[in-house]
């Protein structure tokens, strides 16, 4: 089949390409700066205003958006444009031009209303409840995917949950630097219990979505490694892999909240990303780990390497660099 | 003010609107009356009709669950009083004989075509009654049960009329409280005893918002009749008189026991009068008892499928067989009167066996002309010792049942067990008087300072060749036993005469016990037992709520001065023996020939330091429950061959016990095939007849008829041996399989640097779950370095999501070898879900 792949580049979007090249499917990729993948199609685009648009999307079977506005600088329009705008935009084309499957990369954060989430499925995307303009951009955007559902053209968004593996530099880099520097810190003992996804697992996850039944479709999935951990065991052990100390020291949840608040005030002048930010802070001082058994049972997919599979290749990966 | 009959709003939650309906009858006085009732319809293939009949201040709301859960041979109907709910209001009250002729009426209206159970709460409960009388008077339907909820139909003349009622009713008060105000209608959501849902209080509201449509409340208070003459009297007594007429009709009572009106006094009561109905009591409930036992609408159609009792009768026993539990010890007394009996160290008091057959027999004496007879129930608030013993025996050569509570329960616990209890006769020490006085028992109310007095009352005042028989049929009851167990409020253990003789049988043969045994009881319900195994019993000193309070002098005085041969205790009291000991222990303890370690898991080097105190003394660890005790036991010596990583080693059945295994996989089936994991279900002659007021526990325990699940969990091995994996309840199943704790915390206790883990799941109940483990670490930094994480993954053979260090962990305050997996649990799921 022909799959068509929003934003390659990154560490999931390149695993993604990876994992469907592997399973035989054609790629083809459109993003605004290249990536030079071997053996794909590469169209340089911008999804907002397309200018190659019947090029790129002609002859696709299969989309995979995964391209969005990250991270928490820039206005809410600009998250707009680029989350809900850019998906409109590419729901309708697809539609019109006979694509049959839709999956999109969704985010748990769209129904993370603050509240812990312990072991549960699925909630609902909430953009009037949920915090920050990425997270409710997100849910406007998996809630226009999931309402395009039609007997022909059958959508799906999978919710990767804290996607992370060698040469990340958005997560992992980020808290192995603070770790070198000693400015790693705890909240409140670090003892909420986590959800990740090694970037294979979840990769894997997009790769078997294409082939699934179309029962699979009209519904979002939760994809994680479905080994929940203590926030303070798993940034040890990124730690650990990269040779830098396990934090030890903690910081009090409403310390660290204010600490956050303060340093999104102070980074927005900047205009670049915070070190720390609230919602940080509170999605590393809540629970939230997930019930993978609808993931599991609609993609007949799970997760294929261990998080110790996946600190190890982590370690290798920084004894090599 | 009159209104006709209406529909409910279509939103309330839990309610179908398709089962509104508006049903037009024509009243005794001629008049057309609209009632609204919630009717599951004809349209089913129905074999039976269950008629619900709500009380104050509610409506048929009250009855949404079993109109939801109905089964599909089940019609369910529930009719809103006359005035109440969405019925018709009514310009007048209404009183008891008009709203039984009214429910009468509607019923017949309603084309029942099949036999009816009915189902009544509160004020409803009378109505109904009268009804079914009625209904079996005129033959017009079969009536195939009654089912009441926190009722009455007397008011027992003992006690005063519940105080919120008579304030209520207090002059002024009445209508201000019931009519102008939304007050009782919202007390109601205080009654409830559960944190009531913003929907279902609204729910229970929506037809009393207006002051009008509150007025048939005011008149169903107004219509209790506390007063002799009030004009509902003689029709109530009527109904209660005619209860007779329901010998032959299955009866339950399902009681929320913290209801402020309808208290235990009236379940009682009405038990009392409907001896054989079967009675479960949902500890924690209050008035609005079916909106806060959850389990309640399932357990009524399971009822209703099979409305046997399971409690009033022991079948296990023969009618013909005459029990006397006094006999071992007139015959020690005939044999050898001056040698001990008793001996309690802290009184530094011996009893000869002739001086306890005194006591004994001028207690029964004194109770009995305080009003003890056969059949009636006694508790004790007495400590066990020299007093509680010859009481017990007192009460047994009476024909009367002994009701204890174990005092590890606490006050409240106590106080709990015995109101439910529904005891006759209570004696206490001075210190439980006002406990005894709020227990507002029927009988004698007896402080032990009377007694005392009585050991100076001729030996004559009970004899038995002239007073009486101490010889009941053993299926009369003989004790209730409370006693504390891992998993919520205590349960009242039923024996009859026969299951007692029958455990001091099983404890003879398996210990080869002779009258040359001496045994110290520091397990104090054993304590009981001497007398009636004809063996010598020595209580040492120690506070006998607290095992862990017995010390190495205190044993090795009991030892020395009494000449113990067997000990029994909890591993709490040997741990702190063996950690009072002295470095160079001079004890001489050649008499004791075996030690039985039982209440609780034994940790093996416990065994083992033990075997170095006591090196020639057989040491034993039985398995069993207050249910039955002993079921299998096993050796220092097995124990010590046993592999520690798949559970506690408990060893084989004793003789005359069977013991199975409901493997998880396929619980309806009993296995003995070796290595399959699930509940221990046991069968023994010395088991438990029933439990107390507990119908539904009982049916649950005795799911495989003639067994007992015990809640255990474990397995068999290849030699038929049994072994622990913990409580039912702290099974843990994730999605990646099941995992029983103690495997698991004997695993990781096996690492040099844990002293003790426990294995607990948490998730939401049903969703996914993860294991996790909190550890008590030699580590004095705690557990900072991943390795440490590493190996006790390696080492658990489960996967482990989270493993927490923590300075000591909570252990059951009874045993405190026993973990309490429930806190341990809770602590984990806040701790991990990051709450503040």
């Amino acid at each position: 089949m022909k799959v068509l792949i929003t934003g390659g580049r990154g560490l999931l979007g390149s695993a993604v390409v990876r994992e469907i090249q592997k399973s035989g499917h054609e790629c083809v990729v459109v993003q605004r700066t290249p990536c030079h993948v071997p053996g794909i199609r590469e169209f340089l685009d911008d999804l907002v205003a397309p200018t190659k648009s019947e090029q790129w999307i002609k002859g696709v079977e299969v989309v995979v958006h995964l391209a969005a506005k990250v991270g928490i600088v820039g206005s809410y329009q600009e998250f707009f444009d680029s989350n809900v705008l850019a998906t409109r935009k590419l729901l309708e084309k697809a539609k019109k031009n006979g694509v049959q499957r839709f999956i999109y990369a969704s985010s748990p954060s769209v129904a993370h209303t603050g509240n812990a989430l312990i072991g549960v499925g699925v909630h609902k995307a909430e953009p009037a409840h949920v915090r920050g303009s990425y997270s409710r951009t997100k849910a406007l955007a998996e809630i226009d995917v999931l309402a395009a559902h039609s007997p022909d053209f059958s959508t799906m968004a999978l919710r990767p949950h804290l996607v992370w593996g060698p040469g990340d530099t958005q997560l992992i880099e980020r808290i192995v630097a603070r770790a070198r520097s000693g400015r790693l810190f705890l909240i409140d003992g670090g003892y909420s219990l986590i959800d990740t996804t090694y970037v294979t697992n979840a990769a894997q996850a997009f790769a078997c979505a294409i082939d699934a039944p179309t029962s699979a479709f009209n519904r979002a999935l939760m994809v994680t490694n479905g080994e929940p951990r203590t926030v303070r065991e798993t940034l040890g052990r990124i730690a650990y892999a990269a040779g830098a100390k396990a934090p030890s020291r903690s910081i009090p949840f409403h310390i660290a909240m204010a600490a956050g608040h303060a340093a999104e005030s102070a980074w927005r002048i900047r205009k670049s990303e915070p070190p720390l930010t609230s919602f940080l802070v509170e999605q590393l001082a809540t629970a939230h780990w997930f019930d993978l058994g609808e993931t599991k049972r609609f993609l007949e997919w799970s997760p294929s390497i261990s998080l110790d599979q996946g600190f190890a290749d982590l370690a290798m990966w920084y004894a090599k660099a | 003010m009159s209104r006709p009959a209406q529909l409910p709003p279509v939103n309330l939650h839990g309610l179908d609107p398709k089962w509104s309906k508006i049903v037009d009858f024509t009243d005794r006085d001629g008049i057309s009356r609209g009632v609204h009732v919630l009717d599951t319809g004809t349209d089913r293939a129905a074999e039976l009709t269950l008629v619900c009949v709500h009380g104050n201040p509610t409506w048929s709301y009250l009855w949404r669950n079993f109109l939801r859960q109905a089964p599909i041979n089940i019609r369910v109907i529930a009719v809103d009083q006359l005035g109440m709910g969405y019925s018709e209001r009514l310009s007048s009250d209404r009183v008891l004989e008009q709203r039984v002729d009214d429910l009468t009426r509607v019923v017949a209206a309603l084309e029942v075509t099949t036999p009816i159970v009915s189902l009544a709460h509160d004020w409803g409960g009378p109505i109904s009654l009268g009804w079914v009388e009625n209904e079996i008077r005129s033959g017009e339907h079969h009536i195939a049960g009654v089912v009441l909820l926190n009722t009455a139909v007397h008011q027992p003349k003992d006690f005063n009329s519940p105080a919120i009622i008579r304030l209520v009713r207090a002059r002024g008060l009445l209508a201000p409280v019931t009519e102008y105000s939304q007050g009782f209608v919202l007390g109601t959501r205080i009654l409830s005893g559960k944190k009531m849902s913003r929907d279902v209080a609204t729910g229970f509201r929506a037809p009393y918002r207006k002051r009008e449509s509150r007025k048939a409340i005011h008149g169903f208070v107004a219509d209790i009749p506390f007063e002799e003459d009030h004009v509902s009297r003689a029709p109530l007594d009527h109904i209660a008189e005619s209860l007779k007429l329901l010998c032959g009709t299955p009866i339950l009572m399902c009681w929320g026991p913290n209801d402020p009106v309808f208290s235990d006094l009236y379940l009682r009561d009405l038990k009392g009068r409907l001896p054989h109905a079967v009675v479960h009591r949902y500890e924690g409930a209050s008035h609005l008892v079916s909106e806060d036992a959850p389990t309640l609408v399932g357990d009524i159609f399971d009822w209703i499928d099979s409305p046997s009792g399971t409690q009033s009768t022991f079948s296990s026993e023969s009618d013909s067989e005459l029990i006397d539990l006094g006999a071992a010890l007139r015959e020690q007394t005939s044999t050898r009167p001056n040698s001990i009996g008793l001996t309690a160290m802290s009184e530094a008091g011996n009893l000869t066996w002739q001086e306890l057959d005194t006591l004994t027999n001028s207690y029964a004496g004194y109770l009995s002309q305080r009003g003890v007879t056969a059949g009636d129930r006694v508790a004790f608030l007495v400590p066990p010792g020299p007093l509680l013993i010859p009481l017990i025996y007192a009460t047994w050569n009476l024909g009367a049942a002994v009701v204890l509570a174990d005092s590890g329960l606490g006050l409240r616990g106590i106080f709990r067990a015995l109101r439910g209890a529904h005891v006759d006769h209570v004696v206490g020490i001075p210190r439980a008087g006002p406990l005894m006085k709020s227990l507002h028992i029927r009988g004698a109310r007896i402080s032990t300072k009377e007694i005392d007095k009585t050991q100076k009352l001729p030996r004559a005042v009970f004899d038995t060749d002239q007073k009486g028989t101490t010889q009941f049929p053993a299926t009369n009851l003989g004790a209730v036993v409370f006693t504390s167990g891992s998993t919520g409020p205590a349960k009242g253990v039923q024996y009859s005469r026969g299951h007692i003789a029958r455990t001091v049988t099983a404890l003879q043969s398996q210990y080869t016990i002779s009258s040359r045994d001496v045994i110290i009881a520091a397990f104090s319900p054993w304590a009981v037992f001497g007398p009636a195994l004809g063996i010598a019993s020595v209580l040492p000193r120690m506070d006998p709520g607290k095992p862990s309070s017995l010390t190495y002098e205190a044993l090795k005085e009991s030892v020395g001065s009494a000449g113990g041969t067997l000990l029994w205790a909890s591993p709490a009291a040997l741990i702190n023996v063996l950690d009072t000991a002295p470095k160079h222990d001079d004890a001489d303890w050649s008499s004791i020939r075996l030690i039985l370690s039982a209440g609780a898991p034994v940790p093996k080097s416990l065994l083992q330091r033990l075997a170095l105190l006591i090196p020639h003394a057989c040491i034993r660890t039985p398995y069993g429950m207050t249910e039955a005790l002993p079921l299998s036991e096993t050796d220092l010596e097995a124990i010590l061959k046993s592999q520690s990583d798949q559970g506690v080693l408990v060893g084989k059945g004793i003789p005359g016990v069977d013991i199975c295994i409901a493997a998880w996989d396929a619980p309806d089936q009993l296995t003995t095939a070796p290595e399959v994991m699930g509940e221990i279900v046991v069968r023994a002659p010395h088991m438990k007849n029933s439990y107390d007021s507990l119908e539904f526990t009982e049916r649950s325990s005795s799911h495989f008829v003639g067994w007992h699940r015990t809640g255990d969990v474990g397995h068999l091995d290849a030699e038929g041996s049994l072994w622990i994996e913990g409580r039912k309840s702290h099974v843990i199943s994730t999605s990646l399989g099941v995992i029983t704790p103690v495997p698991v915390e004997q695993r990781i206790e096996s690492l040099p640097f844990v002293r003790q883990a426990a294995c607990v799941g948490i998730g939401p109940r049903g969703g996914a779950v993860v294991a996790i483990v909190y550890i008590e670490t030699t580590e004095a930094k705690g557990l900072s370095k991943m390795d440490k994480e590493d190996e006790m993954r390696a080492i658990a053979g489960v996967p482990l999501a989270a493993m927490l260090p923590v300075k000591s962990l909570p252990t059951d305050i009874r045993h405190n070898a026993k973990l309490n997996r429930e806190e341990i649990a809770q602590w984990a799921n806040a701790k991990l879900a990051g709450d503040r």
